[in-house]
């Protein structure tokens, strides 16, 4: 039967690293993402930030001479990656790039597109280029019923413009040096299909309609965090998305989940493993500094990675990360996909939010028997056939039952 | 309220393997192998299997083959005129035996 427990979903599965005999660690720190703030001009469905125009977070200056010196002090070519809320709507968001530029800091910036297209911010494509900025822009679809249903109303139209406005100054356009990458969310409570066919037909249908072009498209699963989160809960979608990433559990995907190589930053310089455990408040922990004032290199590069269920959301199917997939794009997600649906927990958001196991099974969900005598299978948790002593799972084929595999 | 149908039920499935289990193993062999990509791509067989299960009426693969095609990339557009393919057979199928009752007045009428 396949833990709750993400670590012990590592165990089981014994691919990392090496052999499943270590919990999940950093190896290295190339990338500092950092949060300048929780401002937004958007308040879109799915975000994890739960951003917004009414929110007050933004990085003190303090904080940010913080970051730039923890900048300096890496090396050149550490990637500064600026997120937020909108990081534009930042008072120092241009004086902090240049900094970052100057220092050798390869810098990308998240974007909603519609801030470009704002008073104030028109500019912003022609100053990008001037400091190579690499653009990762949120599209979540390429239809405007989609992406307005998602995002708000006019946001597609927006986003064409801000596009638009990019391709003209270089960006995404081939030759240019220039990258645009666009980021796409799955409109609801299901996982992001294979990063190469979505797009595909991105690049087909934006081309086709807009006479856009982009460099690179990244999917981003929904994370369990935030505004998803709190649809999750008020669809009664929880349980079943749960348990759908949980199926979908990729240990390929673990090698490269973006906590191994990147650190988050919050506005108030708390560290985080992640942006999702930023929104979680999970700091760093196991022993590494939580705050910028007591950065150690030699206590984050190979940090243990505090761990949730929202982990899932990173390793299930082709796993998900802020540069997108991150597994094997001809690597298929297991066979839950389709017919069969997972099992049902009782999943809270306390248990999302906090690192502690999942109370103990007593009953088997799907099979109702006692742990030692449950008959799904051990690998993958599917209700499997009981013949003359043996299982057999219809996805892993003939299996030891439970009580011959159980630890002692 | 008791209804025949009961969405927890999908994933008792493989309980009818039970008594059976070779033929199972050979269904679920042969079912994986109908949906990997082939001269169709997966996300067609998707769509097909949507259409299929609206015509034969299959809640559970209804369920199933909704979020299989979302998350192959199809979309609602797409899959609404996949159902629309589906009852188009299923109505042009009652209607073509329309010929058949055209045959039988015929046959009978002066």
């Amino acid at each position: 039967m396949r833990s709750p427990d993400f670590d012990a979903s590592l165990k089981e599965a014994g691919r990392f690293p090496p052999e499943g005999a270590q919990p999940l660690a950093a190896d290295g720190i190339s990338t500092l993402q950092i949060n300048l703030g929780r401002l937004c001009n958007l308040s879109c469905k799915h975000c994890h930030v739960e951003a917004g125009p009414a929110r007050t977070e933004l990085m003190p200056e303090a904080v940010m001479d913080g970051v730039l010196a923890l900048l300096e002090g890496q090396g050149r070519r550490t990637v500064a990656d600026l997120t937020g809320g909108a990081p534009e709507m930042h008072p120092r968001y241009r004086w902090f790039i240049r900094r970052c530029a100057m220092g050798g800091a390869a810098v990308k910036t998240r974007t909603n597109l519609v801030i470009l297209t704002e008073k104030g911010f028109e500019d912003l494509p022609e100053f990008f280029a001037e400091n190579r900025v690499e653009v990762i822009a949120s599209l979540p679809y390429y239809s405007e019923e989609v992406t307005d249903r998602l995002r708000g109303s006019g946001v597609f139209k927006g986003s064409v413009n801000a596009l638009k406005r990019l391709n003209n100054r270089g960006y995404g356009v081939q030759g240019s040096g220039l990258a645009l990458n666009l980021v796409y969310n799955p409109c609801g409570a299901f996982l992001p299909p294979r990063q190469k066919e979505i797009e595909a037909d991105f690049r087909r249908e934006l081309l086709r309609t807009h006479g856009i072009t982009f460099t690179n498209l990244f999917t981003i699963t929904n994370m369990p965090a935030g505004r998803f989160l709190t649809f999750l809960e008020r669809s009664g979608n929880l349980n079943r998305y749960m348990e759908r990433l949980r199926a979908a559990f990729n240990p390929s995907a673990v090698q490269n989940v973006m906590c191994r190589q990147m650190l988050s930053i919050g506005p108030d310089g708390s560290l985080y493993d992640c942006d999702f455990n930023q929104m979680l408040g999970l700091k760093c922990g196991h022993g590494a500094p939580d705050n910028i004032r007591d950065f150690d290199i030699e206590k984050l590069k190979h940090r243990r990675i505090v761990t949730g269920p929202h982990c899932f959301g990173c390793t299930a199917g082709s796993g998900s990360s802020c540069t997108g997939a991150v597994a094997g794009q001809d690597l298929k997600p297991p066979r839950s996909a389709g017919l069969y649906r997972s099992r049902n927990r009782a999943y809270t958001s306390d248990m999302l939010k906090k690192e502690t196991p999942f109370i103990k099974d007593e009953e088997c969900p799907v099979c109702k028997n006692r742990e030692e005598d449950c008959v799904c299978c051990p690998e993958c948790g599917h209700l499997c056939v009981l013949n003359e002593g043996e299982l057999y799972c219809p996805v892993c084929g003939p299996k030891k039952p439970r009580s011959e595999t159980a630890a002692p | 309220m008791e209804t025949y149908y009961n969405p927890e039920d999908l994933v008792k499935f493989p309980s009818v393997g039970g008594g059976a289990p070779e033929l199972w193993k050979k269904f679920n062999d042969w079912y994986g192998a109908v949906f990997a990509a082939g001269a169709l791509t997966e996300r067609e067989k998707a769509l097909i299997a949507l259409a299929v299960a609206h015509a034969v009426q299959c809640p559970y693969c209804i369920d199933a083959y909704t979020q299989s095609c979302l998350e192959k990339g199809s979309n609602e557009n797409q899959m609404t005129e996949a159902v629309h393919v589906a009852a188009a057979i299923k109505g042009g199928a009652a209607l073509v035996h329309g010929v058949q009752m055209k045959n039988a007045a015929q046959k009978v009428g002066l």
